[in-house]
């Protein structure tokens, strides 16, 4: 008989069953379904780690796996989130102008477009409904674009950066530039999305005021997790057949790949749209919990932060980057929610929402330097793995798993 | 009948003349020893054939239908039976015997089709039997990177072949290898050569002599010689410049 595909994959079943204890924990703690002891704002935590956690997974596979070191992918989850925001606006505008319109004679479709449009964007000065919005009355078109819009930009920018064959650190700084583009047009006001005042009131569901928030936070809580689920399945699909060997073969020696008959190019672009999207999806289910969006959560900073977790997490495994983002988006809330105390040196007291910072940075440095493979190392210690005899030391970040000695030889 | 025929290609770096007017043929089943001094530009022929470095000037054609491999990038000219072995072994060190060879193993290339992929029964049974021809028959679950220098010779001669390449070109197989597996080498090659190209690139003559084929001796980017090891090793111009350093 065939193995099953959970019992091949031990770590996927384990991380599916932690995944499940959490929640389920998480549920019977909360406010609205249990005995109350997580709030319901830390409820909202737990859930948006999780979409971070999937990001995570998506920054994994490209970087850790293909080794494209991308410092772009939050652009994309922020894309997902302006696209679920924007129904979410919308609808959400409709419904008090409708009710507030209360007994007065039934508007027109004209009529009731331009009374939400003056309510979205009377901030910046128009009554307008600029055309992106052409489609945010209806809810699946705009699920469809959370996939789409960053799904084709990601592909558009990957067909001309891959096909180009630019590589390496120009690649990182390509995709860094695309990031700070989108968020600087975002932050116009002409950008047609509410420039830097952002979406908000995203927490508020249309058609479901009757839910509390309570009730609400742990709905998103599941649907995180399943996205979660979901996105570590078939991220553990892709790097587990030949596509993985082929794409961890592109991140060692890209080159070889190419003698071997694989189009890299068209790997990488593959590689890239498809985290694009995952991202998105990310994105999409992150920003109803935080409850607003504004351009400055899709500035560089937050894709050099994924970069970081997903480092010190311990790249190039998929638990090893829900660990790093779990760990470290988590500590990072707990430090800068200031809620950490200072610690007073009598010359010099340090607190934590300055210096915060500077211990992650310090903590990338000494795990790169350090602890190659991160926290998830640990596991390989636990389990007494030793990695290959190999000369040389590590190489940097582009060069993939390849030590010095090899690369040069 | 020639399936690769290369003729006039000449390429320069940065004002160095590496490739000067060099033509080049071989048949559809024939085995044939490239030698010359080092720099003198094999590895940059096998670079051009391959589609990694583009000649100034030059054609090469390819096959019954003779394309145009300048055409054509790496990956399409190794999907269209150019197999290589690089004069450095070149294997992924990160990964193991099996999977090497699964990856080089002839398929679909593509990366949708590559995704859905998983390998059958004869798949399996393909790469235990080109692990054992290449003797890494106990080794399949061994990362690669911690072979010896002679073992990944060998795997990467296995991933060559697991391509089925029609042409294949060899750059120093046996460099790092014992006599015993040099002879083996020289068997296999000589059995390829019945029904597919061999190019091999060697430095050792014991080695070419072993091969008993056709010989093209390359100097400074161009052929100087070519015919058998002792026509061309009693040429006073390949004395000069090769056998009487
Ligand atoms: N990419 C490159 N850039 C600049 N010079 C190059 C490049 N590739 C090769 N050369 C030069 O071209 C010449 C031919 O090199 P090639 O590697 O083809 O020699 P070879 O015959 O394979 O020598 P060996 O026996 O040492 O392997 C050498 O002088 C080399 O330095
Ligand atoms: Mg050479």
């Amino acid at each position: 008989m065939k193995p099953g595909f959970l019992s091949r994959n031990p770590s996927v079943l384990t991380f599916l069953a932690v995944l499940a204890i959490f929640t389920l924990a998480v549920t019977f703690l909360s406010e609205a379904y249990g005995a109350g002891l997580v709030s319901t704002s830390m409820v909202k935590t737990l859930g948006k780690t999780l979409t971070l956690c999937l990001i995570a997974i998506a920054m994994d596979l490209i970087w850790g796996y293909t080794g494209i070191l991308s410092l772009g992918h939050f652009a994309f989850f922020g894309l997902g989130g302006y696209m679920v925001g924007m129904w979410l606006m919308y609808a959400r505008t409709r419904e008090i102008v409708l009710s507030s319109a209360g007994g007065a004679l039934p508007m027109t479709p004209q009529e009731l477009q331009d009374a939400i449009a003056t309510q979205i964007f009377g901030v910046v000065g128009t009554s307008e409904l600029p055309a992106v919005w052409s489609f945010a009355g209806s809810l699946p078109a705009q699920l469809a674009l959370v996939v789409l819009v960053p799904g084709i930009l990601a592909f558009v920018f990957g067909w001309f950066a891959f096909k180009s064959r630019v590589t390496g650190v120009y690649l990182s700084i390509l995709t860094q530039a695309m990031t700070l583009a989108l968020s600087l047009y975002l932050f116009q006001n002409d950008s047609g999305l509410r420039g830097n005042n952002g979406l908000s009131g995203l927490q508020n569901i249309p058609g479901l005021d009757a839910v509390g928030q309570d009730a609400l936070s742990v709905w998103f809580l599941w649907a995180s997790a399943l996205a979660l689920a979901l996105g570590y399945l078939l991220a553990n699909f892709v790097v587990s057949g030949k596509f993985g060997s082929v794409i961890r073969g592109i991140r060692d020696d890209e080159a070889r790949v190419r003698f071997l008959g694989y189009s890299v190019e068209n790997y990488k672009l593959f590689v890239f749209t498809l985290t694009a999207i995952i991202a998105a999806i990310a994105g999409a289910l992150y920003y109803p919990q935080a409850g607003i969006i504004n351009p400055a959560e899709i500035a560089p900073i937050a894709s050099i932060y994924l970069a970081v977790w997903v480092a010190i997490g311990g790249r190039g495994r998929l638990y090893g980057a829900v660990i790093g983002a779990a760990f470290v988006s988590l500590v990072s809330t707990w430090f800068t929610g200031g809620r950490a105390p200072d610690v007073p040196l009598g010359f010099y007291t340090i607190k934590w929402v300055d210096w915060w910072s500077v211990l992650l940075g310090l903590s990338f440095v000494l795990v790169t330097l350090f602890a190659p493979k991160g926290i998830a190392g640990i596991v390989d210690w636990v389990q007494g793995l030793r990695p290959p005899k190999r000369g040389g030391t590590p190489l940097g970040p582009d060069d993939g798993s390849l030590q010095e000695k090899e690369a040069l030889e | 009948m020639s399936l690769l025929e290369v003729s006039g290609i000449s390429v320069t770096f940065d004002g160095f003349r590496a490739i000067n007017n060099l033509s080049f043929s071989i048949g559809p089943a024939e085995l044939r020893a490239i030698i010359g001094p080092n720099g003198a530009g094999k590895t940059t022929f096998m670079d051009i054939v391959t589609g990694k470095t583009r000649p100034d000037e030059g054609k090469v054609l390819w096959g019954e239908k003779s394309v145009n491999l300048l055409k054509m990038n790496e990956a399409q000219i190794a999907q269209a039976g150019v197999g290589r072995k690089f004069q450095r072994p070149t294997v992924f060190e990160d990964q193991s015997v099996a999977e090497n060879l699964m990856m080089a193993l002839k398929a679909a290339r593509s990366p949708w089709k590559v995704l859905f992929w998983r390998p059958a029964k004869p798949d399996h049974f393909r790469v235990e039997a080109l692990a054992k021809e290449v003797g890494l028959g106990d080794q399949l679950d061994r990362k690669s990177g911690e072979l010896s220098h002679g073992q990944k010779q060998w795997l990467e001669i296995g991933m060559l072949l697991a391509q089925e390449p029609r042409l294949l070109l060899v750059d120093e197989p046996a460099a790092g290898m014992t006599l015993a597996e040099r002879e083996q080498t020289t068997a296999l090659l000589v059995e390829l050569s019945k029904s597919h190209a061999v190019v091999v690139v060697e430095h050792d003559m014991e080695f070419v002599r072993r091969l008993d084929c056709r010989v093209t001796v390359l100097h400074e980017g161009s052929v100087l010689a070519e015919g058998s090891l002792d026509h061309v090793t009693s040429n006073p111009q390949v004395i000069e410049v090769y056998l009487g350093r």
